[in-house]
C-alpha cells in the first residue's frame, strides 16, 4: 500500500495536548496529525495514556470530575475545546466504539436506530434504511436480518461488537475511535473486525487503541508509540508510518517496545 | 457432644426460631381469612353503611382508600421519581445532595401520627384545605415520596454506567439517554418501590386521622373537598369506637384490607422476579 501522506488532509491535529486527572498529569505534551481516510493505531504499554488521549477527541474525558485539558485539538481545522463547541454535535463527528461490546439491552434494530433517533433532525430519514446500510457495512446483515426485532444480548460478542460499530455508523461521524475493540474477542471475530476496519477506511478515518502489536501492524497505516516519563504522565514517543516504526524505529525505547524487551 | 450433634442441635434451634418468626403472621391471615369469609358478600362489599355501621357494607370506606391511593400516586410518583432522576443521573456530591440524602433516611423513620400532625398544621388549617380527600392525599404523599425516591434512585444506581458513556458517545444528551435506556431498565425495579410505598399508606391510619377521614359517612365525597370514610380507620372505628359491633362486619373489613394490601404486595413480587430474570446485564 502506498503511503502518501501529501495527497491526504489532516482530519485531527493534536497539539502539545497536557492532560490532567485532577492533579496528576496523564498526557504531557501530545501532539499528532491523524489522516483522513486512513487508520491510525495507538500502541504502548496499560496506563500510559493511550485511552485518555482517545477520549480526548471525542471529548468524552469531560464526564470525569476534575478532567482538564491544555493545548489544542482540532477537527477539520477547528478547535474542538472552545467554550462554545457543542459537544454533543462533536460525537456525532467523532463515534467511539468501546472495549467490551456494549449493545443496549433492546432488540438489534433499536440498537442501530438509536443514533439516528436521538439526533432527530431529520423525520423524514427512513430508519430501516439507515439500518440496513448500516449493518450491511460492518457485514452483520446477512446474519441478523430475518430478526431485527431480536434481542442484541442474544448475539454472540463478535457479532455484538460488529453491532456497536454499526451502531457508530448509523450517526455517520467523520472519524471512529476504537478503543482495544477485539481485547474481549477470539482471534476468528478479530479478524472479522480487522477486515471490516479495511473496508471503513474508505468512508470513515479510524482512530485504534490497541495492545496487540500484530494487530497494529496488520490494520493501520500510521502507528502511535505511547510511553510514560520520568514524572510518570504519558508521552507520545513516536508516530510515523507503520511501516517505519516497525521496522526502523527511530527511537530506542520503541525499538525494545516492539521487539518485546519490555512492556 | 460431637461436633456433629452441636451442629443439629443448631440447625434445629435455628428452626424453631424461623418457625416462631413466621408462625405469628400465617396465624393472623388465617384468622382473618377464616372469620371474615363469613361477613363477606356482595352487598358487603357495595353496600353503604347502616344502623351506626352495625349493618350494611362498607363500600365508602373501599373507594376511599382506593381514591387515596390514587390522590397519593398522583402526587408522591411524580415528585419521588423527579427527585430520584436528579439525586442519581443530575447531582453533583456537595453538602446540599447529602443534607437531601440524611433527610430522606430521616423521614423515612418518622412515625407516621407525626405526618398527621405535620398534615393537619399545614394543608388542613395552614392552607385551609380542611378535612378533605386532597389533605389526607397530601399527607400521605409527604409519606410516601421518601420511600419512593429511596428505592427508584437504589434501581436507577443499577443501571450500569456503560450504557450512559455510550448514549454520550453517540451524541445524545444526558436527557436521552435516561429517558430511553436508563429509565427502562430502571422501571421494573421502580415499579416496585413505588407499589411498596402506595400499599405503606393504603393500609396507614394516622396520617388520615386528622386529615381526611370521616367517622361515620354512608355516602361517597361529592368532590376531592370532602371527607370520605377509609378502610383502616374505619378498621379501627368498628373494632374499638362501637360498642356491640358484630364481628362478622369487623373481621370482613380486615380481610377486605389485607387483601387489598396483599395482592398489591404480590403483584409487586411479581413484577420484580419476572424482570430479574429478563435482564441480562
Amino acid at each position: 500500500m502506498s503511503l502518501d501522506a501529501l495527497d491526504r488532509a489532516t482530519m485531527i491535529d493534536v497539539q502539545h495536548v497536557d492532560f490532567f486527572y485532577g492533579t496528576r498529569q496523564a498526557l504531557a505534551d501530545v501532539s499528532a496529525e491523524i489522516t483522513e481516510h486512513r487508520i491510525t493505531a495507538l500502541i504502548g504499554p496499560s496506563g500510559c495514556g493511550k485511552s485518555t488521549f482517545l477520549r480526548c477527541l471525542n471529548r468524552m474525558n469531560d464526564t470525569i470530575p476534575g478532567a482538564r485539558l491544555q493545548g489544542q485539538v482540532l477537527l477539520d481545522g477547528q478547535s474542538i475545546y472552545t467554550p462554545h463547541t457543542d459537544v454533543v454535535s462533536l460525537r456525532r463527528r467523532v463515534g467511539m466504539v468501546f472495549q467490551r461490546p456494549n449493545p443496549f439491552p433492546q432488540s438489534v434494530f433499536d440498537n442501530v436506530a438509536f443514533g439516528p433517533r436521538v439526533v432527530g433532525t431529520d423525520r423524514n430519514i427512513d430508519l430501516s434504511q439507515v439500518v440496513e446500510a448500516s449493518l450491511k457495512a460492518v457485514d452483520l446483515w446477512d446474519e441478523v436480518k430475518d430478526n431485527l426485532r431480536q434481542d442484541a444480548l442474544r448475539l454472540s460478542l463478535g457479532q455484538q461488537q460488529r453491532l456497536c460499530i454499526a451502531r457508530v455508523l448509523a450517526v455517520k461521524p467523520q472519524v471512529i475511535l476504537m478503543d482495544e475493540p477485539c481485547s474481549a474477542l477470539d482471534p476468528i471475530s478479530t479478524l472479522k473486525i480487522e477486515e471490516l476496519m479495511r473496508m471503513l477506511e474508505r468512508e470513515y478515518t479510524i482512530v485504534i487503541v490497541t495492545h496487540n502489536m500484530q494487530q497494529a501492524a496488520r490494520v493501520s497505516d500510521y502507528t502511535g508509540f505511547f510511553w510514560l516519563d520520568a514524572q510518570r504522565s504519558g508521552v507520545l514517543v513516536e508516530f510515523d508510518d507503520t511501516a517505519a516504526i516497525f521496522t526502523r524505529p527511530q527511537d530506542a525505547r520503541t525499538e525494545d517496545y516492539i521487539t518485546g524487551r519490555f512492556g | 457432644m460431637s461436633r456433629q450433634a452441636i451442629q443439629r442441635l443448631g440447625f434445629a434451634v435455628l428452626t424453631i426460631v424461623a418457625v416462631l418468626v413466621v408462625a405469628p403472621i400465617f396465624l393472623v391471615v388465617a384468622v382473618v381469612v377464616f372469620r371474615g369469609l363469613q361477613g363477606i358478600s356482595w352487598e358487603f362489599l357495595t353496600a353503604m353503611p347502616r344502623d351506626g355501621m352495625k349493618a350494611g357494607g362498607i363500600f365508602p370506606a373501599i373507594v376511599g382508600t382506593l381514591l387515596l391511593t390514587s390522590g397519593t400516586a398522583l402526587v408522591a410518583v411524580p415528585m419521588g421519581l423527579g427527585g430520584a432522576i436528579y439525586l442519581s443521573e443530575y447531582a453533583h456530591d456537595n453538602w446540599l445532595t447529602r443534607a437531601v440524602r440524611l433527610a430522606l433516611v430521616n423521614l423515612a423513620g418518622i412515625p407516621s401520627i407525626v405526618y398527621g400532625l405535620f398534615g393537619l398544621g399545614l394543608f388542613v388549617l395552614f392552607l385551609r384545605l380542611g378535612t378533605s380527600v386532597v389533605a389526607g392525599s397530601l399527607t400521605l404523599a409527604m409519606m410516601t415520596i421518601p420511600v419512593i425516591i429511596s428505592t427508584a434512585e437504589e434501581a436507577l444506581r443499577a443501571v450500569p454506567t456503560e450504557f450512559r458513556t455510550v448514549n454520550l458517545s453517540l451524541g445524545g444528551s444526558r436527557w436521552q439517554g435516561i429517558r430511553r435506556i436508563v429509565l427502562p431498565q430502571a422501571l421494573p425495579g421502580i415499579t416496585t418501590g413505588i407499589i411498596l410505598g402506595l400499599l405503606r399508606a393504603a393500609g396507614e391510619t394516622a396520617p388520615i386521622l386528622f386529615t381526611v377521614a370521616a367517622f361515620y359517612m354512608p355516602q361517597l365525597p361529592r368532590s376531592p373537598l370532602d371527607q370520605t370514610m377509609a378502610l383502616p380507620y374505619h378498621l379501627y372505628v368498628i373494632s374499638t369506637q362501637v360498642p356491640n359491633m358484630p364481628g362478622t362486619i369487623q373481621y370482613g373489613t380486615a380481610l377486605v384490607l389485607l387483601a387489598l394490601v396483599l395482592s398489591m404486595n404480590i403483584l409487586a413480587s411479581v413484577i420484580r422476579t419476572y424482570f430479574r430474570r429478563r435482564r441480562q446485564w
